[in-house]
């Protein structure tokens, strides 16, 4: 029987039961073996083709290890400055107010220079979402401190461990923007097992059907992990996520619309 | 609406312009001596009028990305700050740049160094036209010297910037930002339904997708768009130098000077000629690009060059490199927000060109 299976037996439209999602470019990702912004990428992808609007939909990158995303997501998009991109999401919805609109920023980008852009679009209520990658450190840079960093949590510029007295506390961005009024939809997610790949999946649909709604911005964390910075295997950096991450940034949702 | 004539302030005169030029959006943030702009154009309801969308933003960071974002999607985009604020904004201009967007950016310039003062000064020269972030690039500059030119750069700034899809500036002063003067207004200009090619609409089936970004990370590349970055300069400087004499036929010492420090230079000239002192004025409309030729022209004419800033001397630089040694030229100007008056202009002709 064994010899019977070959590629030819097996590639037919009745076996597919996955496939690139058509809003991926063929470009290679250039991202570290077991990062999770591959996958989150791919989720957002698969959701825009799944509701069909690839053609109304702009996104808008950061300055981060994501910030060449326009080389993998087959829409337009604009490269903001480091932290600047809801700034961007402002201006691009408002002034092309039926489109959808995203951004896509790591915890530096979004919780430490861009602060003041996230606090205030999300205080304005724009019609964006905003995804938040949260690996508690710096990617792209080399594995430095976050704001998001963990007490204890060893990075390249706390190389003896984030001491809360001399660099400060862990910031919960999440936490901060669900008490604000502009917020229609917040929630904390991962991509690091099928389980929760489809519940983010289910919440990046939600926020694009309530963009529709025009109601306020929604506001998505996804926990991730970061191995090259963490200097662990992709395996280790998960199961080290969920012991230590999770438990200072307990996945859930934070604010959900209670007329859906 | 009609073509019309009112008495207004600079800096609604550009808010009112902005909005009949059929400006898509504005993003500003209150600061001295420029605030009435934001505030004209909350108090008009553009959206009403013409669907532009006005927004304060959280700061002059925020704004000007706003800035980008909206010029990213094609639209004509506004932005408008003094000094301290225009510093602040250099990070996004750069990236505006480099990312080859069109916008118009309006610096109602104050005395600095620092939170300075609230007073007119032209200190910002070479902030504007040197680059004034990081990075190899220029901004198309613009000097207004009167109500009327506030207004009708407006449409020639954006003409401008997209035509070489490069952020423009209008350097103005908080003389000319806070006076009043009589000014025709052009009819209401209909917002543009279409965008260019290359805008973030939303990616359709018949096109690749738009990306709007100033990153290359392989450096043959960048050079390469460098180098198409500096052609571009070379051809504004080529094609899009504005500058306006005054006297200047018979003149025999020129004084250089642009926006508040040029309306004082034609009452000197004035002075200068009932003395006897055949004197004359080049006012460079473009501050970048620079009108070079023109004022080595002049070199071969005159005898002596006062370049008149409200500065410690920034143009006096450019003047002097279009000149190249031939004739002298000095420098003369108030400091701190003082605006230079006609009889110490004659008096530094006088004593620094003249007798020297
Ligand atoms: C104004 C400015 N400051 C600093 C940097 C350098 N920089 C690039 S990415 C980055 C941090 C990115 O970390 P994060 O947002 O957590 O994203 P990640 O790489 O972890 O996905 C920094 C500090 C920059 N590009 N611009
Ligand atoms: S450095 Fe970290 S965040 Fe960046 S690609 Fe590698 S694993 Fe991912």
């Amino acid at each position: 029987m064994a010899e019977n299976i070959s590629p030819k037996t097996i590639i037919k439209p009745e076996n597919l039961v996955h496939k690139r999602s058509s809003v991926l470019t063929d470009n290679t990702m250039h991202y570290c073996p077991g990062c999770g912004h591959g996958t989150a990428h791919n989720v957002l992808a698969e959701v825009i083709e799944e509701m069909d609007i690839q053609q109304d939909t702009i996104g808008v990158t950061p300055v981060g290890c994501s910030v060449l995303m326009y080389n993998y997501m087959n829409l337009d998009m604009q490269e903001a400055a480091h932290g600047r991109a809801p700034a961007l999401a402002t201006a691009i919805k408002r002034l092309l107010p039926e489109k959808y609109v995203f951004t896509y920023q790591g915890d530096g980008d979004l919780a430490a220079i861009g602060t003041a852009e996230t606090i205030h679009s999300c205080n304005r209520g724009e019609n964006i979402l905003i995804i938040f990658i949260n690996n508690g450190i710096y990617g792209m840079t080399g594995g430095q401190m976050a704001p998001t960093t963990l007490e204890g949590m060893k990075s390249s510029t706390s190389p003896y461990g984030r001491d809360k007295q001399m660099m400060g506390n862990p910031l919960k961005m999440t936490d901060i923007v669900a008490t604000l009024p502009g917020t229609y939809y917040v929630t904390r997610q991962s991509v690091h097992k099928p389980a929760n790949v489809r519940k983010t999946k289910k919440a990046i649909r939600k926020a694009f059907e309530y963009q529709k709604l025009n109601k306020g911005t929604c506001f998505i964390e996804i926990v991730s992990n970061c191995p090259s910075g963490w200097k662990m295997t992709p395996v280790e950096s998960n199961k080290w996520m969920e012991e230590n991450m999770f438990p200072f940034y307990p996945l859930g949702d934070f604010k959900v619309p209670e007329d859906k | 609406m009609e073509k019309e004539l009112r008495l207004m302030k600079g800096n609604e005169a550009i808010a009112e312009a902005a909005i009949r030029a059929g400006t898509d959006g504005y993003f500003g943030y209150p600061i001295t001596p420029q605030s009435e702009v934001l505030e004209y154009l909350m108090a008009e309801k553009p959206h009403e009028r013409t669907g532009m969308v006005v927004l304060q933003a959280e700061s002059e960071v925020a704004a000007i990305n706003m800035v980008y974002g909206g010029a990213g999607c094609g639209k004509k985009i506004m932005t408008s700050s003094s000094s301290p604020g225009i510093s602040l904004k250099q990070e996004g201009i750069t990236y505006i740049a480099g990312a080859e967007l069109p916008c118009l950016i309006l610096n109602v310039v104050r005395g600095g160094p620092g939170l300075g003062t609230i007073q007119p000064a032209q200190s910002d020269y070479f902030q504007a036209t040197k680059g004034g972030g990081h990075g190899d690039y220029h901004l198309i500059v613009l000097a207004p010297s009167s109500v009327q030119e506030m207004a009708d750069f407006v449409e020639l700034a954006y003409d401008l910037a997209f035509k070489y899809r490069n952020p423009a500036m209008i350097l103005s002063d908080g003389a000319i930002g806070q006076m009043m003067e009589k000014v025709w207004l052009k009819p209401q200009k209909e917002r543009s339904k279409e965008a260019p090619a290359w805008a973030t609409t939303g990616k359709t089936p018949d096109r690749e997708r738009n990306i709007i970004t100033s990153l290359d990370l392989d450096s043959n590349k960048q050079e390469q768009f460098n180098i198409k970055l500096q052609d571009k300069y070379r051809e504004m400087k080529e094609k899009e130098v504005r500058y306006e004499e005054f006297q200047c036929d018979d003149a025999e010492y020129l004084l250089v000077a642009y926006g508040t420090s040029a309306r004082v230079c034609q009452k000197a000239i004035q002075l200068a000629r009932e003395e006897g002192i055949k004197a004359g004025l080049l006012r460079p409309i473009t501050l970048f690009p620079f009108p070079t030729k023109e004022i080595r022209r002049m070199a071969d004419q005159v005898k002596g060059m006062l370049s008149v800033e409200m500065s410690a001397g920034q143009m006096v630089e450019d003047v002097r490199l279009a000149v190249n040694g031939k004739v002298p030229v000095e420098h003369f100007g108030r400091m701190g927000g003082i605006v230079t008056n006609a009889e110490e202009v004659v008096e530094s002709l006088k004593t620094k060109i003249i007798g020297g």
